[in-house]
């Protein structure tokens, strides 16, 4: 039980900084970006070849990801993401569940559909204090996702960066008023928040293979996490993402393992219907 | 209303205009909300635009802060054509805007609030002097400077909103009706403010649809009816008009 419940927590923190990146687009922008996991599937490969190509551990290889998809994801929002900004949700819905397809189906050419896995010294690792197991490689992404929302805090309350990005995010035509040049930063927002999930797709990949199709797996956990931390609020997220870590880790104990995503999925609909305000007007 | 010859604008005016708007038009897909106006305000005055609802008074103030892509015509400050220039670009030129509806930012702090009045000038080594005088000017900022602005009474918002649009080092100020909705002590506050800001050497173009209020701080002013300017003149003058004070004053 008490294992359970530190399991959930690690791999709840990682969660929440993947999620963070998809409420902070959607708090900044106002777009729901449905093909936000496929981002974190880009960053697992990044991570993969920095290892395979390079040597580089994925804890290290994430610092790459997170550039790399950062810049992939500011040039996306400024050439594509951009156009949809004030159009119907419909018309954003079909661009990003586009992207998504699109991104998956190049994928599958460029890196061919074997699943990948990076092998590291700590792998099967671990720390034991008496009955209680923690593995290494998920200690580590735990600190890793910890240090990196600590960052992010510090970047949205302390730069100015980070204040024009909540500035927008509140009242974009107030941050122009002052100077703020609105369509760079919704550049910025959304290059940001993909690669805050990108980095941690990276730090999972010693505990997770990569292929074409891995963000089919993160898209509802995804999702879940920000509709109960409240979609738009990034700390919201973080305390969601350890939320559905635990509920995760705990179904195991209960139910199958294969029925942990529609323990989720459940727990996904259940919000939306008691809760939907946390869908609509989490920010 | 009749277009009573009450123009105090003189040739040598433009020499020392810090904003010179000259036939402007402006409209939101249809049809022009602003027509062919033309106004001014001099280096160092406090100009009032007088209009009931509707007349385009906020969309005159947007299109100075470069907020309506379909202006057509000319606006001048400093003598630096403002149209065409990205809105972001236009608070680092001098021109500080108060909205219409105080737009602070909910959820950050009144000291975060400020601080992003000062983003054009990010690095700037003046950032706490500015401070301090938007702190000498409203004193309850400096004891709100922690509290979200979202959570603040409407009078304070203002003070906020303003005190934001100082921290930029305005040589011009956009006033966006400051006194709506606000209690006459707030508003009495707010107005005593303003004046003391104008005579630290800001210009000011005030919009108000409170006729009596705007007239008693301004120098000048200008009525607007239907985007069109129907009457300018000094503030005495047009408080006397007949025309205005049966349709603005209510007397
Ligand atoms: N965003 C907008 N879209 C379309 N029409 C607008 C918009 N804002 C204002 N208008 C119209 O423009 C006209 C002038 O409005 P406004 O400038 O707000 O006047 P005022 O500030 O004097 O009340 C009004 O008829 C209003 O309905
Ligand atoms: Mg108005």
């Amino acid at each position: 039980m008490l294992q359970a419940l530190i399991d959930g927590i690690l791999l709840g923190g990682v969660y929440g900084v993947i999620a963070t990146g998809l409420s902070l687009v959607f708090g900044v922008l106002g777009v729901v970006n449905f093909a936000h996991a496929e981002f974190l599937m880009l960053g697992m490969y990044v991570a993969w070849f920095a290892w395979r190509w390079l040597g580089l551990d994925p804890l290290l290889g994430s610092v790459l990801s997170f550039v790399i998809v950062f810049a992939v994801g500011y040039v996306v929002q400024r050439t594509l993401i951009e156009r949809v900004l004030k159009a119907p949700p419909a018309a954003q819905v079909f661009l990003t569940v586009g992207l998504l397809i699109a991104i998956e189906n190049a994928a599958l050419m460029v890196f061919g559909s074997e699943f990948r896995s990076v092998s590291v010294p700590y792998q099967v690792q671990g720390y034991r204090l008496g009955d209680i197991f923690i593995g290494a490689p998920y200690l580590y992404a735990f600190a890793a996702a910890v240090i990196l929302a600590a960052a992010l805090w510090l970047f949205l309350e302390r730069s100015w960066t980070g204040r024009a990005i909540r500035a927008v995010a509140q009242d974009a035509m107030a941050a122009t008023l002052v100077g703020v040049d609105t369509k760079r930063t919704y550049g910025l927002a959304f290059g940001l928040g993909v690669a805050l999930t990108a980095f941690g797709g990276a730090v999972i990949l010693p505990y997770i293979t990569v292929s074409p199709t891995v963000g089919g797996q993160f898209v509802v956990l995804m999702f879940t996490v920000v509709v109960l931390g409240g979609l738009g609020s990034v700390a919201g997220a973080l305390a969601g993402g350890i939320m559905v870590g635990v509920v995760q880790s705990m179904s195991t104990l209960i139910f199958p393992i294969q029925l942990q995503n529609l323990c989720l999925f459940v727990i996904f609909i259940a919000v939306l219907a008691l809760r939907p305000q946390g869908l609509i007007k989490g920010a | 209303m009749p277009e009573t010859a009450l123009s105090s604008a003189t040739p040598d005016a433009a020499a020392s205009a810090v904003l010179e708007v000259r036939d402007l038009s402006a409209a939101y897909g249809g049809p022009d909300v602003l027509s062919a106006v033309t106004l001014g305000v001099r280096t160092g005055e406090t100009v009032a635009v007088l209009g009931a609802n509707t007349a385009g008074k906020t969309t005159l103030l947007r299109a100075i802060s470069g907020l309506i892509p379909k202006a057509r015509g000319h606006i001048a400050f400093e003598g630096l054509a403002l149209l065409g220039r990205p809105a972001h670009t236009i608070p680092g030129l001098g021109i500080g805007h108060v909205p219409e509806g105080r737009h602070v930012f909910p959820r950050m702090t009144t000291l975060d609030n400020l601080m992003m009045g000062a983003f054009f000038h990010r690095g700037a080594k003046d950032i706490a002097e500015r401070l301090e005088r938007v702190f000498t000017l409203f004193p309850r900022l400096q004891e709100r400077q922690a509290q979200l602005a979202g959570s603040m009474s409407g009078g304070e918002q203002q003070m906020v909103s303003i005190g934001r649009a100082l921290m930029g080092k305005p040589k011009l100020l956009l006033l966006d009706e400051p006194s709506h909705g606000l209690a006459p002590i707030v508003v009495d506050e707010l107005h005593g403010a303003i004046g003391a800001i104008n005579r630290q050497g800001v210009s000011v173009l005030l919009v108000e649809q409170n006729a009596m209020l705007a007239l008693s701080v301004a120098h000048r002013g200008y009525v607007l009816e239907a985007g069109h300017v129907v009457l300018s003149g000094s503030s005495q003058s047009l408080s006397a008009d007949p025309g205005v004070r049966r349709a603005y004053l209510g007397v």
